[in-house]
């Protein structure tokens, strides 16, 4: 691949885009489901901000990249290839365990991601970032909630929450890689090196981890890939049930 | 009046499609009306939250707004900066709030953690507590009052 200056931050942004949107439909997926009516509102509220700050994104991506793409082109015409999303994301809903363990990984990192992007030299994802740091800090106390209550709660709970937590946290070593494009974003001024949010993300995801009672899983496994376009099995099954209708009846409105 | 402050206080008079109870001024959803010699209209209205679903209808309502005020040529944009918080809100919308029987946002939100209580819109009460975070809209928490068992919105501060 080869990055000019524009091309590092456009595939930044629509890598941190792309992150957005998957969590979000993949939470969508819950409406209706959840366990309770609450939490129902509460992971499709939240996948709403993550729309609505992927929409941001992608028409950021759009002016940076210069091919003029709409949002919808992003989200609906491209082939799963093209996405860039980390797995983490991608990773199916599972029980609610899982869920709650995926939030709290993701929220957290995306968390400390548009802190610092709120000092972006790229006044839009700036002012995006600033917006967006407080409807995830709201996402973060969510998964909080959940994971100290279901960690520490009835022996079912608990083994549930240990056992998502054994299945997703190989997964959390690609969100910290660096390479060329991060390291381009992060010399340009754009957004941080996400290696360097590291000790921010596992000091909270640890400590909050101790209080559920839950133990950090010893894993050597790190998949890693969704940067460059390669996904796990489950995510091509999602686009095709996000993308079929867009695809189908190209220009459909309600 | 000039024709910016007739256009500004018509469109600023539009309803929010989720709180009809106040205006999109009310909210400091509006944000800048411009008018060019060649008598085009630039309105900037800015969104709640990132993914609010009621800001491509109050785009719609501000357009209609402005060509029946007579200005056919019309450009609405969405600015995300300087990004909207709840200090934005009046003080006029937080009363207005209150009567609707949402507890509005408290002031002085940044971010540190907030001692100062929520009052029950219905008795006054400080005795209040969260139910549900997230509530019918996205800038809804769900609440209850200990001294008259109401349920009610809260406006959250972000």
């Amino acid at each position: 691949m080869t990055l000019g200056v524009a091309g590092a931050a456009a595939v930044y942004t629509l890598r941190a885009a792309d992150d957005c949107l998957v969590l979000s439909h993949r939470l969508a997926q819950w409406s209706s489901w959840a366990p309770t009516l609450e939490d129902d509102i509460a992971l499709t509220n939240i996948a709403l901000d993550l729309l609505g700050q992927a929409r941001g994104l992608y028409a950021r991506t759009a002016e940076l990249d210069a091919t003029g793409r709409s949002e919808d082109d992003y989200a609906f015409l491209r082939d799963e290839r093209e996405f860039v999303n980390c797995l983490l994301v991608e990773q199916e809903n599972g029980d609610f365990a899982t869920t709650t363990v995926r939030q709290l990984l993701c929220s957290t990192f995306q968390l400390a991601l548009w802190q610092s992007l709120t000092t972006s030299t790229d006044e839009q994802l700036a002012a995006i970032a600033a917006k967006a740091v407080t409807e995830t800090t709201y996402h973060r106390d969510h998964a909080t909630d959940w994971t100290l209550r279901l960690g520490d709660g009835t022996a079912e709970s608990h083994e549930r929450m240990e056992a998502a937590l054994a299945t997703l946290w190989p997964y959390t070593a690609e969100l910290f890689e660096s390479d060329a494009v991060s390291q381009e974003a992060s010399i340009l001024g754009v957004g941080p090196d996400p290696e360097s949010l590291h000790p921010e993300w596992h000091g909270y995801v640890t400590r909050v981890l101790g209080d559920a009672t839950l133990v950090v899983p010893q894993s050597t496994w790190k998949p890693s890939g969704g940067r460059q376009g390669l996904h796990t099995e489950p995510f091509g099954y999602m686009l095709a049930e996000m993308q079929h209708l867009h695809r189908s009846f190209p220009g459909v409105t309600w | 009046m000039n024709a910016i402050d007739e256009i500004r206080s018509a469109a600023g008079a539009i309803p929010d499609p989720e709180m009809p109870a106040l205006t999109i001024a009310d909210l400091g959803i509006l944000r800048d009306v411009r008018i060019d010699a060649s008598g085009h209209v630039d309105v900037d209205i800015t969104p709640t939250y990132s993914g609010c679903p009621a800001l491509d209808t109050i785009r719609e309502d501000v357009e209609r707004c402005v060509r029946d005020q007579g200005y056919a040529d019309v450009t609405v944009r969405t600015v995300l900066s300087p990004a909207w918080t709840t200090e934005w809100m009046s003080e006029a919308a937080r009363v207005k709030l209150r009567e609707y029987g949402i507890a509005p946002p408290r002031q002085g939100f940044d971010l540190k953690p907030l001692t100062i209580a929520v009052l029950c819109p219905r008795c006054d009460s400080t005795r209040t507590h969260e139910l549900a975070h997230f509530g019918s809209t996205q800038c809804q928490a769900v609440r209850q009052c200990a001294a008259c068992g109401e349920t009610f919105p809260h406006f959250k501060e972000h």
